[in-house]
């Protein structure tokens, strides 16, 4: 039995890279969003559907739901949202840690859509910051991918402070 | 045979009901407000309508009295359907309940109490069950704003 000499560097192979901390910590974070998905209504299953295998966004690193706001940092709030659950979305929004994003899932969570009633929440903007907007009744899943790729392209292009007030 | 049991249900209520129509299949009895658990009373036991569907109301702004409070029953033995509408004032929308005959008739007025504000005298449970604490007026009445709104989380300020 020969040993094999200790692994060295071959000439010209990929050993270092450098690169600027926002970046690489963007590049980390857009692929490791863990989604919790608040799902209400109708657009759950245009959800499934693009979260299992014909669309899977598992590609996006964006597939596996944690049912807990404090294990997540992507809240997808998938449906509409009443006055009556506008708490319940306040509280889910603020146990999450920073970072976190926020999707607004189907024309429903974007503006209230065609319930404009005693019932239902103009948009969960009025309560929460929303960083991406899926129009449509329900969106197609490939304008999902799109509205998830285009966050993904926002995280590797912003500030990422490793320390600052927050945390 | 369905003719023949609504005509049991004619013969039975010959006294009580104030007008009695067919209409899509549903046998439909106008009475008055007083008749209300007599009538109920011997749909359930003599004419064999064991299911409560639904309570509901309609209202009519212009009309006094103003609301209609429409009830639904449907026999599981011969799978016929009747509706009883009885009509109650704006000032005093108030009918006796159906609880002492049909137990789920205790939600079903929780819901009708929310959204038409008609009381139900005998029901000790009417706290909201579709909507929330401290919302104000009654949704699906005429005169509610439509998109008169009650949130119970104070809005973000628009960004400038």
């Amino acid at each position: 039995m020969t040993t094999q000499p200790a692994r060295t560097a071959p000439s010209g192979a990929f050993e270092f890279l450098t690169t600027k901390k926002d970046e690489f910590v963007g590049w980390a974070r857009k692929f490791s969003l863990f989604p919790y998905p608040f799902v209400t209504a109708c657009c759950a299953m245009e959800f499934m559907s693009v979260s299992s295998t014909l669309y899977d966004t598992d590609r996006f690193g964006a597939a596996l739901p944690r049912f807990t706001p404090r294990q997540s940092d992507l809240l997808m709030v998938v449906g509409t949202v009443t006055h009556k659950q506008a708490p319940i979305l306040r509280k889910v929004y603020e146990q999450m840690c920073e970072p976190k994003w926020v999707i607004a899932f189907g024309v429903c969570a974007t503006s209230g859509g065609f319930y404009q009633n005693y019932a239902a929440l103009p948009g969960i903007d009025k309560i929460i910051p929303v960083d991406l907007y899926i129009p449509g009744c329900p969106p197609r899943p490939e304008m999902v991918i799109d509205g998830i790729m285009k966050l993904q392209d926002r995280i590797a292009g912003d500030r990422h402070p490793i320390v600052n007030e927050k945390f | 045979m369905i003719d023949a049991a609504f005509e049991r249900v004619r013969e039975r209520l010959a006294g009580v009901a104030g007008g009695t129509d067919v209409s899509h299949g549903v046998l439909v009895l106008l009475i008055e407000p007083a008749q209300l658990l007599a009538t109920v009373r011997a749909l359930r036991d003599d004419c064999g309508f064991d299911l409560f569907l639904d309570v509901t109301a309609v209202d009519w702004p212009e009309r006094e009295p103003r609301f209609d409070v429409v009830y639904h029953f449907y026999s599981t033995r011969e799978f016929v359907r009747v509706r009883v509408k009885t009509r109650v004032p704006a000032a005093d929308p108030t009918v006796d309940t159906l609880v002492p005959l049909y137990g789920s008739a205790r939600y079903m007025e929780r819901e009708c109490h929310d959204m038409y504000g008609i009381a139900f005298r005998g029901n000790d449970d009417l706290r909201p069950i579709l909507l929330y604490e401290g919302f104000e007026g009654h949704p699906l009445r005429k005169d509610y704003p439509k998109q008169k709104e009650q949130p119970l989380v104070p809005y973000r300020e628009p960004k400038p």
